[in-house]
């Protein structure tokens, strides 16, 4: 049973009929339903500032003819709101013809349960959490200051209708738990962020009071940033630890994989596929399908399943990610990345769990063989110029090296490289891969997705660090 | 259409009277609608067009001194129902919080002045499409740009917010803005920048074919980018980054980073935090300004702030809940500032641009580097490098870093102040800064 058609006078068999009439002469397109459910509850300042609830439906209409698309949307689903759109689409489209592809891959795989978050654990019990939370931090250690602490949960259901009546579904739960403490001592104030989520309950993050290791990740590196120093600037060699540093993956080379910048030829890597783009030893791939993790999709938001495409296979460039539109004007196919933030966006190719695989080093190795360099551990967020290929991500927490050895905290700094070269900067592939703690929102053309991360320890031979100390 | 006023304002006492009749102790609520229509160009043929109508409700609900709230797109009686019991449901639960409570009454606007910030005129896709094909001829007149996409979009809206002590007012406003964002490559890079124009009023866009010039004009200058060593240098901030500077600025005088003792600026008020020559104003009743209000998002009046006179800070940004933390009334700034601007300096581009003998010159910065509460600075950046007055050659793959208490004490700004955003500044020299390259 739909639960898109008992709300109005709009009813499946309508829906069909002007979808179908709608997309009759289009190359591709579909009806993209949406009901969404969120909650955010915000404890700071000692406080529960905010609860908030929030509902949300709607559907977006998308019509493609050769290279137009044409999208309309609204958050009334009647038979009068759709028809409109559906003329819209056509006012665009007007002398444009094109033929409907019908094929789209099927899948029985999910990733995750339909459950929905918000309703699985009290709203009396999510605030005794975050009470916790402020207790804890708060009595650990005098130099507490201020303590956030955070829930935001959420379940979005989606159908798809495509021209010919064929209908998609899917119901993705999404939760984050996140703590920030700022710590002061001798006059300093230095903040600590960690967070944790995934599409599982609140509680299979939470149990065994896995909430005070949140705090004590905060806790820890705020306290690293108390002790920290002006951190270096100029070229010189970084050692990246594993996990949530692959941001660096995800800015320097997924963005510039993704197929609407390869068509358009505005990537700094549309030019170079079957081409060696990174070390020996380095392969990357973008995966929909890990069990749970924030990045992950049963089908995307065209309705392809997702997949683990392998970008970068022992340095040569093998797959860019693609969306319906994209593939088939590459004449390739869509590897399940076609994403949109809600039903007010249109679908963009977009990563989903990027990944940087194991090689056999160790990260003591690497450590050792630097004479003068960084070590960073930590980092906030990243952005790329596609374009000129420059990308940047700021540590959040990160040591000198001097010698082969891990010397003082560094204040946070902006890390400065060259998308398409800096992978075959990468002179040493470490054999512990890990998964980023499920954090991670990316943004493009104005649009948040929830995406994860993840890679072994790595060491990178040159790269420019924007500390204050020359 | 747009909903108009009756129509957002039924929604809006429906729902302040079922929240009452419920139990709430107070309430506020706001009602918006807002139609937008996008037509996208690339390369000189229509790429995409997007149109979209959306009402959106937001409600809070107290009891006491307990507050929760709701958001949704659902207008339909029923849905409203539901969740309203839900909004009232939650409040019950959460504790209470003895600064939780509605704007006071004597601070809600009273009259409403018109600043003409609506324009009716519909712009039919027709003529943006036309708009478009004149912009990106001009932009791709020069045989280095390889690709160009653009944009124009027409928004309307409209708005009501309300409130249990008898608030109920809002306006139409309207928006009209188009982009440019052109590449160009030759045998050593390949660039991309941008030029954009967003006015209250359709007749106070800027002409097509100077969008696509500029836009083209400031990508072709960045091809073949030089990076340079590690070095003090002084820098000057194109306009298009030295606003984001006050960006900075706004964000840590918001009374809740002052109130949470998270911002490099508490407890600086009366205090030198620019030099002196610097004054900072936040004006929200500038005629078709695009940060101009009425009141801020709680119905409280909003009149001009000097927040900085001859580099001295003289107000926080404050609304309701975090002023009665500070023991401070309420300027009408929940939702942040308006028409936020630097006054002009006293000495012109051209010799901002001589001042030294040799500067760097930044057009766009990237990444997330600015830290408020320890006031720290480090970002990617993209410019060129300017000797005796000339721009000399690009530059790229560098950051720029240092401290903004520092900074804002350095600042010296040129006399080309314009108002084109909600944001204004001119452009800005700072001394002394580090830039990291090779």
């Amino acid at each position: 049973m739909s639960i898109f058609f008992n709300k109005s006078d709009l009813t499946r068999q309508d829906a069909d009929k002007i979808v179908s009439e709608t997309l009759n002469n289009c190359d591709d397109g579909e009806l993209y339903l949406e009901e969404s459910k969120s909650e955010s509850i915000l404890l700071d300042d000692n406080k529960i500032k905010s609860s908030n609830y929030s509902s949300d439906l709607g559907f977006g209409f998308r019509a493609i003819s050769n290279e137009v698309v044409a999208y309309s949307y609204s958050n009334e689903i009647s038979k009068d709101s759709l028809k409109n759109s559906s003329e819209n689409l056509k006012s665009t489209l007007k002398s444009i013809k094109g033929t409907y592809n019908h094929e789209i891959p099927k899948s029985n795989k999910k990733f995750y349960k339909d459950i929905n978050p918000i309703e699985q654990k009290t709203l009396d019990s999510k605030l005794e959490v975050l009470n916790k939370v402020n207790d804890f931090l708060r009595k650990k250690d005098g130099s507490v200051k201020q303590v956030t602490a955070s829930f935001a949960g959420e379940q979005k259901s989606i159908e798809i209708i495509r021209s010919g009546g064929e209908a998609l579904t899917d119901v993705r739960p999404l939760i984050r738990f996140n703590v920030s403490v700022m710590l002061e001592k001798n006059g300093r104030k230095e903040t600590g962020v960690y967070g944790i989520g995934g599409r599982q309950s609140y509680d299979d993050y939470l149990k065994n009071d896995n909430w005070k290791n949140v705090c004590e990740e905060a806790f820890r590196i705020a306290s690293v940033n108390l002790e920290s120093k002006p951190a270096p600037a100029g070229e010189m060699k970084v050692v990246l630890g594993p996990g949530w540093p692959a941001i660096l993956i995800h800015e320097a080379i997924g963005h510039g994989l993704e197929g609407d910048f390869n068509r358009k030829k505005t990537s700094a890597f549309h030019d170079l596929m079957g081409e060696k783009v990174a070390s020996q030893g380095v392969t990357i791939v973008d995966d929909g399908t890990i069990d749970n993790r924030r990045g992950s999709l049963t089908i995307d938001d065209e309705g392809t399943p997702t997949e683990r495409t392998v970008l970068i296979e022992n340095g040569i460039l093998k797959n860019f990610m693609q969306d319906r539109h994209n593939a088939r004007l590459m004449n390739t196919r869509s590897t399940g990345s076609g994403r949109r933030e809600n039903y007010r966006h249109i679908v963009l190719p977009r990563m989903r769990n990027t990944m940087m695989l194991s090689g056999n080093q160790t990260q003591d190795e690497m450590i050792k063989s630097v004479d003068k360099g960084i070590f960073a551990v930590s980092f906030g967020g990243g952005q790329v110029d596609i374009t000129s290929g420059k990308f940047v991500f700021n540590c959040t927490e990160a040591y000198e090296i001097n010698n082969g050895k891990i010397g003082s905290p560094i204040k946070g700094a902006t890390l400065i490289g060259d998308g398409p070269s800096i992978l075959k900067e990468v002179s040493m592939v470490g054999n512990d891969m890990m998964l980023d703690p499920g954090i991670g929102t990316c943004g493009k053309a104005g649009q948040g997705v929830p995406v994860g991360v993840a890679q072994p320890s790595i060491l990178i031979d040159k790269m420019t660090v924007g500390g204050t100390k020359l | 259409m747009l909903k108009d006023q009756e129509f957002l304002k039924s929604k809006a006492s429906y729902c302040l009277d079922l929240a009452k009749k419920m139990g709430a102790t107070d309430a506020s609520v706001t009602v918006g609608h807002s139609i937008s229509e996008t037509v996208n160009f690339r390369n000189k043929s229509l790429d995409a067009s997007d149109r979209s109508d959306g009402l959106a409700l937001s409600i809070e609900t107290y009891l006491g001194k307990r507050r929760s709230s709701i958001s949704s797109s659902n207008l339909l009686d029923e849905n409203i129902k539901t969740l309203i019991q839900k909004c009232f449901e939650t409040t019950k639960i959460t504790p209470e919080d003895e600064f939780n409570s509605l704007p006071d009454k004597n601070l809600l606007a009273k009259q409403i002045r018109s600043l003409n910030l609506y324009d009716e005129t519909r712009f039919e896709n027709d003529k943006k499409i036309k708009y478009l094909k004149d912009l990106e001829e001009s932009a791709s007149k020069d045989n280095q740009i390889i690709n160009t996409e653009s944009s124009f979009t027409e928004n309307k809206s409209n708005f009501i917010l309300a409130n249990s002590d008898g608030f109920c007012d809002g306006y139409k406003t309207s928006s009209f803005a188009a982009s440019c964002v052109t590449v160009a490559k030759d045998e050593n890079s390949m660039e991309r920048d941008y030029e954009f124009t967003s006015k209250r009023h359709l007749s106070d866009i800027k002409q097509a074919i100077d969008l696509g010039n500029k836009a083209a004009k400031q990508t072709i200058r960045k091809l073949s980018p030089k990076k340079i060593g590690s070095e003090k240098i002084s820098i000057i901030f194109d306009k298009r980054i030295s606003k984001g500077m006050l960006s900075v600025f706004a964000s840590a005088i918001s009374a809740s980073a002052i109130a949470r003792g998270t911002s490099f600026l508490k407890d600086k008020i009366d205090q030198q935090v620019f030099t002196d020559a610097i004054n900072v104003i936040d004006k929200p009743d500038i005629i078709k300004g695009m940060g101009s209000q009425n009141f801020d998002s709680e119905g409280v009046n909003s009149n001009t702030l000097q927040l900085v006179e001859n580099g001295i800070l003289k107000n926080y940004l404050v609304d309701t809940y975090n002023g009665k933390k500070l023991n401070l009334k309420s300027n009408g700034r929940s939702g942040g500032t308006t028409n936020l601007y630097f006054e002009k300096g006293n000495i012109s581009y051209e010799d901002l641009l001589k001042k030294n003998s040799r500067s760097l010159y930044i057009t766009e910065t990237i990444g997330h580097g600015s830290n408020i509460v320890t006031g720290d600075y480090s970002v990617g950046a993209t410019g060129f490098l300017v000797e005796d007055g000339e721009f000399k050659y690009p530059v790229n793959e560098i950051t720029i870093a240092g401290n903004f208490k520092d900074m804002f004490k350095n600042i010296i700004l040129a006399n080309d102040l314009e108002f084109e955003y909600s944001v204004n500044s001119p452009t800005m020299m700072i001394e002394g800064m580090t830039v990291a390259g090779k």
